[in-house]
């Protein structure tokens, strides 16, 4: 049968989360967007976070820092397109992370996500990659599995891999 | 100009109904209600539809058709797969690859067509009291599905990615075999697994569905079967709730189906959650249990040579070598395939990141991937996953990775390790968080035997879900009868892979494929001359 224990166990560990990205929520100054294209699903705050997330995970991939926005806009795009259960998942994670408590006692990354260096993020998301507490393994991996199919989801990183793209068929 | 057959069905007139466009609630009433239009719904709607019976089709995903294919994966994931291809088990650990469109997976399987393996059937009929499953009485069904959808050997060479497999194996004595497909006039292009641009691919899309179409099936999609209502030992309705145009949210649109019988066809995790949803008995506490994964892990590999791993059949080799010799009371066996890559894909699977994992990346053409398919639930150690609900009734599967599992982990690492330099390989990678490339059969055989294997280190991936619904001779042990008809209600099937007690051991399509048609020619059988809907 299902197991009951570990459903329980789910629940409060996404609970938890949950209940530090609702406290973080009141706690988040306003961000105004830059600009960029609207997002569907994340907000202005998401996407300072994910500003410093992708040029850290997307490091070395050349291309990556002049199309931050067209990044964080696929990312938003793919996110949309989640079921709810994943949405909520993925927009509490956010919270989290935009929030002070989360990122300086969860992800002990010191400066403001707008200015904290690429060394500090990548560091924090080494840690995440390799902690022993699963949610955060969780986390680390939907972060990374987010940014990655943003990136090679579009035609313009192909080149550098080689890949030469569909063939035409009609 | 490739026609498009479903684009011109519905221009004939086909019956096909988007339920994301519906202004008010649908009613409909039919002699059979099939949840589902993969390998198992398919081939029931069609022999149903043949028989002369009224058939109403339900796919929660979209209906997209060759036009529609493009070969970008930007495009296929989130249309053709359930959850983005983003599904995972409850803890995250392994992510499942499962169709959501109309034909289902076999929208965009890669063709690899097996029969279900002798050892297999034998299991089943020692420990599952199948008794009549022999390779000699289900000959006549596989042969049927194998002329139905063209399934035949794949004379053209394999693509580099499978020959390596061929080719390192061959150096150490270990057989191959080349895969059966089910394709006509197969452009080799490579991308079956975003759906086929040029309808050679014989799924359910193009065959069996617009065969019960044409013969005035009806199918409803974007449509979520939400429950079965049920009464006295039955179902009165199959209450299904209308999905936006991306399938997402809910429009809050119902479609209510009445019928004589109900086909559960919405494959493994899905037929158990309908089932859980509508509350059916389960007096054994067999329903959602004992599901299978085949769970499979990967080893990349650095070729001196381009691979072009993105390009050709994905899949024409495959070795049984390590599954052969298993006892069902000994580690667990495994098949080795190749997997074809593409960027996406391979971008959010592969391990690490910053420049490290860019530079693996920019290996990309000389990339060879082989996978290792463990075969789950013949050993005691081995029971599979429990599906369960969440809170909105959206299914997810608890699938605890046992250390039998994780030795087999271990063995399959080193068995594709050793194939990869025998075939010339510069440097293997294992698919974990904790792997590097490794320059050598010792580096890698070392290094191998001391990675740390635990959920969300180790890459685990599953294309095949089955069991949750198992069929057994008798109800104590089991959800269905052979026939997979419901133990406990009198109207209700399940005609696909979750009826199956363990895993294969293969590629599941075409013992789906096969099953279904038994349980459905049976189906028509008991159907003829009965009353029609609502003349109880």
């Amino acid at each position: 049968m299902p197991s009951r224990r570990q459903f329980l166990k789910f629940g409060l560990g996404g609970g938890l989360l949950l209940a530090a990205a609702g406290a973080a929520r009141a706690q988040r100054p306003f961000v105004a967007a830059s600009g960029a294209e609207a997002l569907a699903v994340l907000d202005a705050g998401d996407r300072v976070v994910l500003a410093a997330i992708v040029p850290a995970l997307l490091a070395g991939t050349g291309e990556a820092a002049g199309q931050l926005d067209a990044v964080i806009g696929s990312v938003d795009r793919a996110v949309a397109g989640l079921p709810p259960h994943l949405q909520a998942e993925v927009k509490q994670l956010f919270a989290l992370l935009g929030s002070w408590v989360g990122r300086r006692w969860l992800a002990g990354v010191r400066a403001p996500w707008s200015e904290a260096s690429r060394a500090e993020v990548a560091a924090f998301l080494e840690r995440w990659r390799f902690s022993g507490w699963r949610l955060q393994q969780q986390a680390y991996q939907a972060l990374h599995e987010l940014v990655f199919a943003a990136w090679y989801a579009r035609p313009g990183s192909w080149p550098a891999i080689g890949y030469p793209g569909p063939p035409e068929v009609r | 100009m490739i026609r498009d057959p479903i684009r011109a069905g519905i221009a004939a007139g086909w019956k096909a109904t988007d339920a994301s466009t519906l202004e008010r609630d649908l009613a409909l009433e039919a002699d059979v209600a099939i949840v589902g239009t993969g390998a198992g719904g398919g081939v029931t709607a069609e022999i149903l539809a043949q028989a002369g019976l009224d058939v109403v089709l339900v796919e929660e995903g979209p209906l997209k058709s060759s036009s529609d294919f493009r070969m970008v994966e930007a495009e296929a994931y989130p249309q053709l797969y359930q959850e983005s291809a983003a599904r995972k088990t409850l803890d995250k650990a392994i992510t499942i690859l499962q169709g959501r469109s109309v034909g289902g997976s076999t929208t965009v399987n890669w063709t690899s067509s097996f029969r279900t393996p002798p050892a297999t059937l034998a299991h089943w009929r020692e420990r599952w009291g199948l008794r009549e499953f022999t390779p000699e009485a289900l000959a006549p069904w596989f042969e049927r599905m194998e002329r139905r959808l063209a399934v035949a050997t794949w004379t053209v060479a394999p693509n580099e990615n499978n020959a390596l497999l061929r080719r390192g194996a061959d150096r150490l004595g270990i057989a191959t075999a080349a895969i059966r497909r089910n394709v006509k006039d197969c452009w080799n292009l490579g991308y079956c697994g975003m759906g086929c641009p040029t309808n050679a691919k014989q799924s359910m899309l193009v065959t069996c569905i617009p065969a019960a179409l044409a013969r005035g099936a009806r199918l409803v999609y974007r449509a979520r079967a939400g429950r079965l209502a049920l009464r006295g030992g039955r179902a009165d309705a199959l209450v299904c709730q209308a999905l936006d145009a991306r399938g997402v949210q809910t429009t809050g649109r119902r479609v209510m189906v009445r019928a004589r019988h109900y086909v559960v066809a919405a494959g493994g995790i899905g037929s158990p959650a309908l089932l859980l949803r509508s509350g059916a008995p389960d007096p054994h506490r067999a329903l959602g249990a004992r599901t299978f994964l085949h769970p499979t892990v990967a080893v990349a590999a650095l070729m001196p040579e381009p691979v072009g791993a993105y390009a050709g059949a994905p899949q024409t080799v495959y070795s049984d070598h390590f599954l052969e010799g298993a006892a069902a009371d000994g580690p667990i066996g495994f098949k080795l395939e190749a997997a074809p890559l593409h960027p996406l894909l391979l971008g959010m699977t592969l391990q690490g990141f910053g420049p490290q994992h860019a530079a693996l990346m920019e290996a990309f053409p000389h990339a060879h991937a082989l996978i290792a398919l463990l075969r789950d639930g013949f050993h005691p150690d081995s029971p599979g996953g429990n599906v369960g609900l969440r809170d909105d009734g959206s299914p997810v599967l608890a699938y605890p990775l046992t250390p039998y599992l994780w030795a087999g982990v271990r063995r399959a690492y080193r068995a594709m390790a050793e194939i990869q330099f025998a075939a010339g390989a510069r440097a293997v990678l294992p698919l974990h968080e904790r792997a590097a490339p490794y320059p050598s059969w010792p580096a890698a055989q070392a290094a191998i035997d001391a990675l740390p294997l635990a959920p969300l280190l180790a890459r685990v991936m599953s294309a095949h879900v089955m069991g949750g619904c198992a069929m057994a001779d008798r109800p104590e042990r089991g959800v269905v009868d052979p026939l997979g008809r419901h133990f406990q209600l009198d109207n209700v099937s399940v005609h696909d892979g979750s009826v199956f007690p363990t895993s294969l051991g293969a590629n599941p399509q075409l013992s789906i494929y096969a099953l279904a048609a038994r349980s459905a020619v049976a189906l028509a059988a008991a159907l003829a001359g009965k009353p029609a809907v609502g003349g109880t």
